[in-house]
């Protein structure tokens, strides 16, 4: 798997393409729910009606938990590309994911920054890599399984704040961000060789 | 009826009904690999703190990493009561604290919890 084509990369490289197109039409802080666009727009009074309503300093605790989290994604697929390990059809498939975590890093400061709190920095890379053992990777396998189980907490991870939000808008857009890393996951799933779980509510 | 017949094939033991089954480590492993791994490691701070020994260590202690003032004043030990309150509504349990991830059920927490515990040596 290391060295050649195999078919989970055509899989993967095939399954990115197509979200890739999805996503370029999409773009940016789209993404991001009617209240944090609200947010990000600079509609300065449709932000306070909205914030009025809810605990702001919850919610960016809870964002920066988030951005943290995005950061150490970014890290992670750098760190990957750097290791040698990953194949040139499996690259550009990182190098995707990584712009998503991106995009998502930026519209999480963005927003973090117009409720009035301020942004967690990124570690460094060799920090990271040594919180997520990457000395242990031998081959590209072991970097997508790592890459797998990632973004899978992720996922789940952006679910699992959805009740904590005390903005249904921030809500919704933790969900829009859970269903890009479910997104990332199934794709490094099916790569991988992984059958798809059999049972429904298989995320969260 | 059937709760009841369950019961009587544990070895003998009495039987005080479902809410006291065994908790299933197995499956807090898997749980807990599945929604804690996006910010938690076992043997290394992340996003969260190391989760190996959590079970019976005081709150805000893990050594490098940086805690919410409020979970460094909560002064608390770790044990099955405060981590079910926790997980179950991490906001409302510390206020000020910065997870606000959840569990809903209550007997994936048991198991969470459980697993916890078994990677704690407790």
């Amino acid at each position: 798997m290391a060295s050649s084509t195999s078919k989970g990369e055509l899989i993967m490289d095939t399954t990115v393409n197509s979200g890739r197109r999805k996503l370029l039409r999409v773009g940016g802080t789209s993404l991001l729910s009617a209240t944090a666009v609200a947010l990000l727009a600079g509609c300065e009074r449709m932000a306070s009606q909205a914030q009025a309503q809810t605990n702001p300093a919850g919610d960016v605790q809870i964002l920066n938990v988030a951005l943290g989290l995005e950061h150490e994604a970014i890290s992670a697929y750098s760190i990957a590309a750097g290791s040698g390990l990953v194949s040139k059809a499996v690259l550009p498939v990182a190098v995707t994911f990584q712009g998503h975590h991106k995009e998502h890093r930026d519209a999480l400061i963005a927003t973090i920054r117009k409720l009035g709190g301020t942004p967690v920095a990124a570690k460094p890379d060799a920090e990271v890599a040594k919180a997520l053992n990457a000395a242990s990777l031998k081959n590209q396998t072991d970097v997508l399984r790592l890459a797998q189980r990632l973004e899978r907490g992720a996922a789940n991870a952006y679910l699992g704040v959805i009740p904590s939000f005390s903005d249904k808008g921030l809500a919704q857009v933790s969900a829009k961000l859970a269903s890009d890393e479910t997104g990332h996951w199934i794709v490094l799933s099916q790569a991988l060789g992984d059958a798809l779980s059999p049972k429904a509510f298989y995320v969260g | 009826m059937d709760t009841l017949l369950a019961c009587a094939v544990l070895a003998g033991q009495l039987c005080f009904g479902p809410q006291l089954a065994a908790n299933d480590v197995n499956r807090g492993k898997e749980l807990w690999e599945a929604r804690c791994t996006g910010c938690h490691s076992l043997e290394a701070n992340r996003i969260g703190p190391l989760h190996r020994g959590v079970f019976g260590r005081k709150a805000g202690t893990v050594p490098g990493f940086s805690y919410s003032t409020a979970l460094k004043n909560f002064g608390q030990t770790w044990t099955e009561a405060s981590l079910d309150k926790w997980l179950a509504a991490p906001g409302q349990f510390v206020p000020g604290s910065r997870m606000g991830f959840a569990v809903g059920d209550a007997n994936d927490r048991s198991d969470i919890i459980a697993y916890l515990k078994s990677v704690s040596g407790r």
